[in-house]
């Protein structure tokens, strides 16, 4: 594979997609609610009506719009369907079969005005109120991550390469020294998309000057006596525990290549040959689609040896997880890749130093690869441009809970909290109020109503209590008991504490004991104060992030919500 | 390894699903790493991971059984006692208790008498809880014999879980 080869595949790609496109969603919550069925019955219904040469019908990615689904959007013009069922699938194909001239002709209307008229017959189905180019759902965010998300079919390597897929690579080997990736990577001021922030480009430096002592089998070099002095691992962590957390899911269901494609341009500045894709097993349609994009990779060349006829050689290997939340954290997830029970252990040495096997290794998180290649392809300078002064680019978030659009969206940093809850996410439905969102899953805290005008970035959030995490927001309204929720998230931690550090695996217990005491009305002041005690002692005496952070949801809401507490407590 | 391999493909029991297991411990050439893959095969092939089996796969991979045991039990996944027929997962993420997802547990659990990962003495149904399926956008999500259905109630679980046991789907 030479770039001309990737810009021949993207050539013949694009002149298959000259005509009309019907795309269907059928990952995540769409295929949950019968998607599939609805892209059988359109294919069905174009080749019935004859439509065959014409139009196409795919399966795509997540649109974003999950609360709605099924979603089918007929291109080019975009007009978005929703609530699709099977019955009025075909009448979609009808209003592509009735108007397929009638759209050429009033091409350059508005959407709406198109798809009024493009509807001379009336319809059982009516394109969606939610449309992408006007709905403020879709209108305020601006996609990098998610930029094919919904566009391409994520089974096809071909799609991926024919939206400027796997140019970035290309780039990189053919043009660029590690150094320069490495440089580029931090002038773009690009951060762990994991939660904790930490600079990327800082990161990749570390682990590209760290030596691995180890020589190991050949196993793990494929047999290259070139590569045995310096093993170097590269892991993308997509056990994305948090609950409340889909976007990790999305983009590996949905647009599974830039992932690997972030993974080999991370490889080859940090001189890695080996990544591993550390994947939860409650995801087998991501698992699935991995492994189908893995296997085209190496059918094309784009992974394996010598890729781009550069020196340059990449594997990628799937690790499925087995279920436990604390593999999310760095170290306890190398243990888990070495087939032990996935137990962290203190730090340093940090993994960049001495990770998988004792070698320096790059951990970073799913949506942080996925940045990489749209960075490298459109530079660092047009990357900085987006966020704000210390929070760069955009970051996805999956918008669940009390709130009428639920979804995933991709919004530039420092959009409020207000925009996305109440102008994209639609407020909490039946008139309700929102009373806080919680960010950050069992790491974060509940951010009030009274701060929706903070701008979401990973300072502004740490103030407030809470943290960016992976990027769980999740509305709650004013039938939620908020010590309820710190008592649900501190049973998700004490069960989840592996046990190995004595402050998180009693200190949890305690705290859920407390808690359940003063929800069911039976504490004293003596026991909040206890409550406060005890989630400091956990949280500067733990091991782990895990332990560390378990208090955080008990302080933000003591914080923001004190009273609720307090009307519980007799004194 | 011939040793490993003899012991592998002839088991005592001449059950055929020891043979696939042996096959993908192959494929991952007896790394005792490989573990975790192992374990999930055996999931997939047996169902559950009862102790002769942990011993077999432990001897394969010349590990301690106890690390084999440590492994197997840690993760939430892995399974130790047999299943129910039918299975019903509710989804207890974030997203979902915020849309009650505890009380449809609560209903079923008043439905089939049994507690969250139990199951009912007939061998029949089994309830479990997730701490996330990702399903967020259609909370709350209950996962019925494998398929995963959004937005449901308490009166669409009790029916669902009829629907699973009476008519298998």
């Amino acid at each position: 594979m030479d770039l001309e080869e990737l810009n021949a595949i993207a050539s013949r790609e694009h002149h298959k997609q000259q005509k009309t496109c019907i795309r269907c969603c059928t990952v995540g919550g769409c295929l949950s609610a019968n998607g599939l069925a609805v892209k059988e019955q359109l294919e069905k219904a174009v080749t019935e009506a004859g439509l065959g040469k014409k139009v196409t019908v795919a399966g795509v990615g997540c649109m974003g719009l999950c609360s709605r689904g099924p979603l089918v959007r007929v291109d080019p013009q975009g007009t978005l369907y929703d609530r699709v069922t099977p019955d009025t699938a075909s009448e979609i194909v009808a209003s592509v079969n009735n108007d397929a001239e009638a759209i050429r002709e009033v091409e350059g209307l508005s959407f709406e005005e198109t798809s009024k008229a493009c509807t001379p017959r009336p319809l059982k189905i009516s394109p969606s109120q939610y449309q992408p180019n006007n709905h403020p759902f879709f209108t305020q965010q601006l996609k990098i991550v998610l930029e094919n998300s919904g566009k391409i079919d994520p089974e096809k390597i071909e799609e991926y390469i024919a939206a400027d897929g796997y140019q970035g690579l290309g780039k990189v080997l053919l043009e660029m020294t590690p150094e320069s990736v490495i440089e580029t990577i931090s002038r773009s001021g690009l951060r762990g998309r994991g939660g904790a922030g930490y600079p990327t480009g800082l990161k990749w430096a570390t682990v590209a000057k760290a030596k691995s002592e180890r020589t190991l089998d050949s196993r793990y070099n494929g047999g290259n006596p070139h590569n045995a002095l310096s093993r170097k691992f590269v892991i993308c962590n997509a056990d994305e525990g948090d609950p409340g957390a889909f976007m990790d899911r999305s983009v590996l269901e949905s647009d599974p290549h830039r992932v690997i494609e972030g993974m080999a341009i991370a490889a080859y500045a940090v001189g890695a040959t080996q990544g591993y894709i550390y994947v939860r097993g409650e995801y087998p349609l991501a698992i699935n689609h991995l492994q189908k994009a893995i296997r085209q990779a190496k059918r094309l060349g784009l992974l394996g040896s010598q890729i781009f006829e550069s020196p340059f050689d990449f594997k990628i290997d799937l690790r499925i997880g087995a279920g436990a939340f604390v593999c999310g954290e760095e170290t306890a997830l190398m243990a888990s890749i070495e087939g032990k029970r996935g137990i962290p252990r203190p730090r340093p040495p940090y993994p960049a130093e001495s990770g998988l096997w004792g070698c320096p290794t790059l951990i970073n998180n799913v949506e942080t690869f996925a940045n990489v290649p749209t960075i490298i392809r459109k530079g660092a300078d047009w990357f900085d441009r987006i966020g704000t002064e210390k929070s760069k680019g955009t970051k996805v978030f999956s918008l669940a809970g009390k709130v009428c659009n639920t979804g995933l969206i991709e919004v530039p940093m420092g959009t409020t909290l207000q925009q996305i809850v109440e102008d994209m996410g639609g407020g909490v439905p039946d008139g309700g109020k929102a009373k806080a969102v919680q960010t950050g899953g069992p790491s974060g805290g509940c951010i009030p109503a009274a701060a929706f005008d903070t701008s979401v970035d990973y300072e502004s959030l740490t103030e407030l209590g809470s943290i960016m995490g992976s990027g769980g927001a999740i509305v709650m309204d004013e039938t939620t008991n908020m010590v309820d929720v710190a008592r649900f998230f501190m049973e998700f931690c004490m069960d989840e504490s592996c046990g190995k550090c004595i402050p998180c695996r009693a200190g949890t217990v305690q705290l859920y004991q407390l808690l359940t005491k003063i929800r069911e009305g039976n504490a004293f002041l003596t026991d909040l104060e206890k409550l406060e005690e005890i989630c400091d002692m956990v949280k500067y005496t733990s091991l782990c992030g895990l332990g560390q952070s378990a208090p955080n949801p008990v302080f933000s809401t003591l914080r923001y919500f004190r009273d609720e507490y307090l009307a519980l407590i007799s004194d | 390894m011939p040793i490993a391999q003899k012991i592998s493909t002839v088991h005592p029991s001449g059950d055929k699903r020891f043979r696939m297991l042996a096959a993908t411990m192959k494929r991952y050439q007896y790394a005792p790493d490989a573990l975790i893959e192992v374990l999930h095969q055996a999931q997939e092939l047996f169902g559950y991971l009862e102790e002769d089996l942990l011993l077999y796969i432990a001897h394969s991979l010349k590990l301690p059984p106890s690390q084999v045991y440590g492994v197997a039990t840690f993760y939430h996944f892995f399974s130790l006692k047999q299943k129910g027929a039918h299975t019903c997962v509710v989804c207890m993420g974030t997203a979902c208790y915020v849309k009650g997802a505890a009380n449809l547990l609560a209903t079923l659990e008043q439905q089939h008498q049994i507690k969250a990962g139990e199951t009912t003495s007939d061998g029949q149904l089994s309830l479990v809880t997730a701490r996330c399926l990702g399903a967020c956008g259609i909370a709350p999500a209950v996962v019925f014999d494998g398929n995963v259905e959004g937005h449901q109630t308490s009166e669409s679980v009790i029916r669902r879980v009829e629907e699973c046991l009476y008519h298998g789907s």
